[in-house]
């Protein structure tokens, strides 16, 4: 969409300039000429602009708008919110609970995409070479993600219950002592992050596995015959040429990862205590997990995380220019 | 440069008119669910009616109750149900945007959060009388001396028990009337191999409601969380998951979680509501309930449940008469039995309504113990606490959860807890 109106204003922009000193009748004709296309074009952009506008743009503003302002719920309702600058980012950078949750929103993120990565990249090599059943096996790696989150996410909660979970009853059978998965400060980011590696690895391993079709098997041929071994051709090969796929995947899963809320919200509602809450949940608990919404640091939250995610989004793109210029 | 910025500008305009239009047709939609369908129709009409009942479809006896309510006074009501948290959001977004329903079933501790907000008009505006509600379940929807709205029935919580584990481990449920009866009774049921008790210490406003029996019950107040008679509480409830006479999960357990542990027998008491009263009757084992007992004996206050019957504030005064129409309907003692009856034990809230439910299912001896449970409740927001509540109780159920997780002691967990509360009332 936003080619639109970038290839009309390029297209001019020389002639104009060119066209100044004879510009009259030219700029008439062009004038009569170009308006019903513009306008065409207008209009078949005009559908999608307002689409933006509304529900990416409004919402975005709406956001910032929320976090600059004192909404209490009285202002929320009334609509006459006191403009309060940066204080409600000064409350959140302040409160006892940022440094936790930063960590946590650290740790849980980095843990999450190691491990999703390497796990999903090492299946994804693993299919490459087509046995037996290995498409079957394949789909039915994809299961956690076709699962609603609600039902993995419970299932894992039952699995790592301190008293009656599977995950206990095995350790204990070999005579573990029980671990208190879910409810002790010690485990409880520890078995969310465990979760939600298991739920991102069908992702990892779809774009990996896609990418790596697009890698010659000329290549893998040559290589053998240079009398290169599988580990080697996998670091000299496979890696290297699957670089531009894994950092999309890598920037896609940090994206998601970031904001993950329901996962840990089904798990442990972020606690206890606060053990487990991530930026995202303490966002959503400002919102609406205590009975009095507090919508304004809420929000602050909310743009910390977008502005993070941004971040990674502009390193990817400066990175991803580095490379197509080398 | 010219025609570039001319493009620019048609551009922009073109988008605006896109949006106002967009704008101004779901607007318009909006209008018609709401508000607007008064004009015209001044007899009859529809009057719109949120609920948090969702288990209760279109063809319940809930549904045909609100009928005909609405029949009665002469109009359709148009009723619908949302999930608890989601009908306190969906109000305030109504209100913002003036598209408020004519009456609301509202969880109780959320009343006098929306009042707060300055969308719903006050009981004597209504011109209602609400003299015969018992004053501990009403006080939970007052707001600076004004109530904002009447309790349509109370449930609280009590003690269950399994009748058979106390009958093998040789406890009378009689002898337990205070904390330390209790404990023991908990010893005995370990010594004869079950589970002792379970309850709900989910870091959510459900852990907080099953604490607070043992807070008050300790005599602790809501606005000192670090006393030592909230220490002493706090104290009751680590010391069980210390012995093993709760199980750790407790940290994570909803209400659901807790009747769920109970109604697989292994449990020789579970801390639920009023609302299980049927399941409990239909468990594979003989129940019974215990009041949940004070410190030093007596019945300890547990928190109230239940709804309030709200009236949002219209730009259309004209449909208050008919909305009146609808909440007396409601909260007449008739009314009172009626909901009672419709929803399975829904205590009244007034005396006469209670003594005609005992009456009316005479024999029936399971009631009596809630009746006298709810009489001895005590609204969340009371305490002239309000809208403070929800911080506190945030405060509250973090420092639970630190102390069962073995991440502080009481002591630490509850002074953390009243700092944060104090930073979050001011």
């Amino acid at each position: 969409m936003s080619s639109t109106p970038t290839v009309v204003g390029s297209r001019e922009e020389p002639r104009g300039a060119a066209g100044t000193r004879p510009a009259v009748p030219h700029g008439r004709r062009r004038r009569r000429t170009l308006n019903p296309s513009q306008w065409t074009a207008l209009g078949f952009a005009a559908p999608l602009l307002t689409y933006l506008v509304v529900f990416y743009a409004y919402p975005l503003w709406r956001n910032i708008d929320l976090s600059l302002h004192d909404y209490t719920i009285r202002a929320f309702v009334q609509g006459d919110a006191e403009f309060v600058g940066l204080e409600n980012y000064a409350e959140v950078f302040s409160s006892s609970t940022f440094t936790t949750a930063l960590v946590n929103t650290a740790l849980f993120t980095i843990g999450s995409i190691v491990f999703q990565f390497a796990i999903g990249l090492a299946l994804a090599v693993f299919f490459r070479s087509s046995f037996r059943l290995s498409n079957v096996l394949r789909a039915l790696f994809l299961v956690p993600w076709l699962l609603p989150l609600i039902v993995s996410a419970s299932t894992w909660a039952w699995m790592l219950n301190s008293d009656n979970g599977i995950v206990n009853s095995v350790i204990q059978a070999f005579g573990g002592e029980q671990i208190n998965w879910l409810t002790s400060p010690d485990t409880a980011l520890l078995s969310v992050t465990i979760a939600n590696i298991w739920l991102g690895i069908p992702f990892n391993l779809v774009i990996l596995y896609s990418g790596l079709q697009n890698i010659p098997g000329e290549v893998y041929e040559a290589s053998s015959l240079d009398g290169a071994g599988p580990w080697r051709q996998f670091w000299s090969i496979t890696f290297p040429l699957l670089r531009p796929v894994s950092a999309i995947t890598i920037l896609l899963g940090l994206i998601y990862t970031l904001k993950v809320v329901d996962v840990i919200w089904v798990m442990t509602t972020g606690g206890p205590g606060d053990a487990s809450t991530t930026l995202a949940i303490w966002s959503y608990r400002e919102a609406f997990g205590t009975g009095m919404p507090s919508f304004s640091p809420a929000a602050a939250v909310g743009n910390l995380l977008i502005v993070i995610a941004l971040v990674f989004g502009f390193l990817h793109l400066q990175l991803q220019r580095r490379q197509e210029a080398s | 440069m010219i025609p570039t910025r001319r493009t620019r500008t048609t551009l922009a305009a073109t988008t605006a008119l896109a949006v106002v239009g967009v704008l101004a047709a779901c607007s318009s939609d909006d209008g018609g669910g709401g508000t607007g369908e008064s004009t015209g129709e001044a007899a009859g009409g529809t009057y719109t009616w949120w609920d948090p009942y969702p288990q209760h479809e279109g063809s319940s006896d809930w549904e045909s109750r609100v009928q005909q309510c609405g029949e009665d006074a002469g109009v359709t009501i148009e009723r619908t149900a949302y999930d608890t948290t989601a009908l306190t959001n969906q109000a305030l977004l109504a209100a913002q945007e003036g598209t408020s329903p004519d009456v609301i079933l509202l969880d109780n501790p959320a009343v006098s959060t929306l009042a707060e907000t300055g969308m719903l008009t006050t009981v004597d505006e209504f011109g209602l009388d609400t003299s015969a509600i018992d004053a501990n379940l009403l006080d939970a929807g007052v707001l600076e001396g004004d109530a904002y709205g009447i309790p349509i029935g109370a449930n609280t919580l009590s003690l269950y028990y399994n009748a058979e584990i106390l009958d093998e481990a040789g406890v009378d449920p009689a002898s337990i009337t205070d904390w330390d009866s209790l404990t023991a009774a908990l010893a005995q049921v370990d010594d004869a191999g079950h589970r002792g008790i379970t309850f709900a210490g989910i870091g959510t406003e459900e852990g907080s409601f099953q604490f607070l029996p043992w807070f008050w019950g300790a005599g602790a107040d809501l606005s000192q969380l670090d006393s030592p008679e909230a220490v002493e509480a706090l104290e009751l409830w680590t010391g069980w998951l210390d012995e093993g006479y709760a199980p750790n999960s407790v940290i994570n357990n909803s209400q659901n979680t807790v009747w769920e542990e109970f109604l697989t027998g292994d449990f020789a008491f579970a801390e639920n509501g009023t609302w299980q009263v049927n399941s409990a009757a239909e468990a594979e084992f003989e129940t019974g309930i215990v009041q949940l007992p004070g410190k030093d004996g007596g019945v300890a206050p547990a928190p109230t449940g239940g709804e309030f019957i709200v009236v949002p504030v219209q730009s259309d005064t004209a449909r208050y008469d008919v909305t009146r129409q609808i909440v007396e309907c409601m909260t007449t003692p008739e009314g009172f039995v009626e909901t009672a009856n419709t929803f399975a034990y829904y205590i009244p809230p007034t005396a006469e309504g209670q003594e005609q439910l005992l009456a009316e299912s005479a024999g029936d001896a399971d009631l009596e113990p809630w009746v006298e449970a709810v009489q001895n409740a005590k609204g969340r927001t009371s305490d002239n606490l309000g809208t403070d509540y929800p911080k506190i109780s945030e405060a509250l159920w973090t420092a639970v959860q630190n102390a069962l997780s073995g991440a502080a002691t009481p002591t630490e967990a509850l002074e953390t807890a009243q700092a944060d509360a104090e930073a979050a009332r001011s």
